[in-house]
């Protein structure tokens, strides 16, 4: 996917001859269809399962899918290892509970609330809609101040406001009720709304990459002075990616609010940065595919360790890992992972039908 | 007035060490290691019998202090030694994004592992006691521990800059930090000063968790976690690689804390730290490559 351009440069160089309208388009449009695929196939045979745990435990895994995929626009496209988004799903988390805790319980636990918020109660894709918008903005905001860094600078600054963020939300009283946790989210049950968000961030991902401001992002990522040379302004790229990619994490926060029901700062802080950057690195960092593969085999791998920890009968034996060597197998497998494959399981390539872009 | 310099100093001190350790490793291998804190943490633990009991059963700590403390340095640095044979040895290829989650899915196995044995409880130890008193000073009622927190801050600090400009091994690192391969081919063995890099932190790690450890009176498996968070920010606006620089920075960081924490009117108090981190976004825009820019990170086109 990343190299999809390099034939349309001699070819502009022999003659001005512009390929078909939605050439790039017709070619690439194969991986979000599989991989939206992959999704409603897991859904529907979590519907005919019908366990209600398994159930939640899809949902889940759908959440972070949305999420995962939120970062690759930025961090995959631009290559600036971002820390600072969840600080945006922590956003659209706040946003979908302010818009959609009935009134009655609102003016009680959050009265800082401005009068229409307190008076208002949208159904919850509505709600995830504004979320999705106010987090976007939010990022469009600090984007406009963080994008001139990049490297290491500009992971760290991400990081800052992340921080800053967190300690906001978990101080402001009477807005954000601080660290206690925000209940009476209307929770969603039924799996489809997820697969929708899922499938929907997933298509704005591709879009964006095929996209312009994607294109030359993915140029300034790999070759950023001759991407600079050519006229590329990186730092406006790179705010485009970060606005949107923001947006879609406040779409995944909004969707994790109506999954849980409840939110509290700190279930949007370090441990759920690192669990999603872990699965977009162990994926694929640069690879949408590897996004939602790397999702969905670790939540796999995490579901099947958290089983064989509660207890698996062999025979007339009841085999049980004991408690925490969980977390301590899965930090293992990632670390194996990442030695033997250094740029993810997937690499930089995409699923696609057709071999065509094979000189990768 | 003095108070407040005596605090932002001890402080600054535990975020100096702590970025000290981050920097030596970054400087020789390119790695933000954030399997760091867990190191602290473990150095920590290491003084207990592994139970599940709210008291600690203190079995190395009981030692006198001149064991003590050699002890905690070395199970630092053993433990960061192996943590670079075991994992980090595998990636000195790949790119530092990997490597930075390989270090936080390593911080990860050391957080668990210390779960499993210790349970999360935080536990209360009393870590040398006798420096708890306080002394005074020019006026001021300073307990004697923060005291002998920056005096020791001051030793290493100086006992490290004479290893690195005095000794043999130390030129080896500078000039790796400086320029690996170049050092490579002088004959530098890079294993060797990896190792040591590796060492040299651990044992600093040992260092934060001994001064932490006494300083709070528990041993908790999230301590290292906030002063990491504090050291990262530091190595980067210090510049990354530079030594120097991470223990300016702490330092600052450690005074702008204390600092705003008096200055603040009451009501932003709680957002004090949302304040510091707007202040180090505010550095690194001005100075993106950090306030003492090393030499070897600079980009070349």
């Amino acid at each position: 996917m990343t190299t999809v351009t390099a034939p349309a440069v001699p070819a502009e160089l022999a003659a001005p001859r512009k390929p078909p309208r939605f050439a790039l388009a017709r070619r690439t449009v194969m991986t979000p269809i599989l991989l939206s695929l992959l999704i409603v196939v897991i859904a529907c045979l979590t519907v005919m399962t019908g366990s209600r745990p398994f159930n939640q435990a899809v949902i889940d895994v759908f959440v972070r899918v949305t999420l995962v995929v939120g970062l690759y626009i930025f961090i995959g496209n631009s290559g600036v290892l971002s820390f600072g988004h969840i600080g945006f799903t922590c956003l659209g988390a706040y946003a979908a509970a302010w818009l959609t805790i009935s009134p009655m319980m609102k003016k009680s636990s959050l009265p800082g609330l401005p009068g229409w918020l307190l008076e208002t109660k949208l159904p919850y894709w509505e709600s995830a809609i504004f979320a999705a918008l106010f987090a976007g903005v939010a990022a469009l905001i600090f984007g406009k101040v963080l994008m001139r860094l990049s490297g290491i600078a500009a992971s760290i600054a991400t990081f800052a406001v992340l921080a800053m963020i967190n300690t906001i939300y978990s101080n402001w009283e009477n807005v954000t009720g601080a660290t206690s946790s925000v209940v009476g989210i209307p929770i969603v049950r039924v799996i489809w709304p997820y697969v929708i968000a899922a499938v929907v961030s997933i298509f704005i991902a591709w879009a964006h990459a095929i996209s312009r401001a994607g294109l030359a992002l993915r140029a300034a990522r790999d070759e950023p002075t001759a991407a600079a040379a050519s006229g590329i302004d990186i730092p406006k790229e790179r705010l485009v990616a970060f606005t949107i990619s923001g947006a879609v994490m406040g779409l995944g926060g909004a969707m994790m609010a109506h999954s849980i029901g409840v939110v509290t700062p700190d279930t949007f802080y370090l441990g759920l940065t690192f669990i999603t950057l872990s699965m977009l690195v162990v994926g694929g960092m640069s690879s949408l595919s590897g996004a939602v593969i790397g999702v969905v085999l670790l939540s796999a791998l995490i579901q099947a360790l958290r089983w064989l920890e509660a207890g698996v009968p062999i025979g007339s034996d009841v085999f049980a890992l004991p408690k925490g060597l969980q977390e301590i197998a899965l930090g293992v497998i990632m670390i194996v992972i990442l030695a033997l494959r250094p740029a993810g399981l997937i690499g930089n390539r995409e699923i696609t039908l057709f071999r065509r872009n094979r000189n990768q | 007035m003095l108070q407040i310099i005596f605090d932002s100093l001890s402080l600054g001190s535990l975020y100096a060490l702590g970025a000290l350790g981050i920097a030596l490793i970054f400087g020789v291998m390119r790695l933000v290691n954030f399997a760091h804190g867990d190191i602290i943490a473990f150095c920590i633990f290491a003084l207990l019998w592994p139970s599940t009991d709210a008291m600690a059963i203190v079995f190395a700590g009981n030692l006198p202090w001149f064991l003590l403390i050699p002890l905690v340095l070395a199970v630092g640095a053993g433990l960061s030694v192996l943590c670079e044979i075991v994992v980090f040895r595998h990636f000195r290829r790949a790119n530092p994004a990997t490597m930075m989650i390989a270090s936080f899915a390593l911080g990860f196995v050391i957080r668990y592992f210390l779960l499993m044995l210790y349970t999360s409880r935080p536990k209360s130890i009393s870590l040398l006691p006798m420096l708890s008193q306080p002394v005074e000073i020019f006026g001021a009622r300073l307990p004697l521990l923060q005291l002998i927190t920056i005096v020791s801050t001051v030793l290493i600090l100086i006992g490290l800059s004479l290893f690195l400009r005095r000794t043999r091994f130390g030129l080896e690192m500078r000039a790796a930090a400086e320029n690996f391969s170049m050092a490579r081919m002088l004959g530098v063995r890079a294993n060797r000063v990896i190792m040591g890099a590796f060492a040299l932190s651990g044992a600093l790690a040992g260092a934060i968790a001994m001064i932490f450890g006494s300083q709070t009176g528990t041993a908790d498996i999230q301590m290292g976690a906030s002063i990491m968070l504090m050291a990262f920010i530091a190595t980067v606006i210090g510049g990354l690689g530079s030594l120097a620089g991470a223990v300016l920075a702490g330092f600052l960081l450690g005074a702008a804390s204390v600092v705003m924490q008096v200055v603040l009117p009451v009501d932003a108090r709680p957002f004090r730290d949302a304040f510091v981190y707007g202040a180090v976004i505010l550095i690194l825009l001005f100075r993106p490559q950090g306030l003492i820019a090393a030499r070897g990170t600079k980009e070349r086109v």
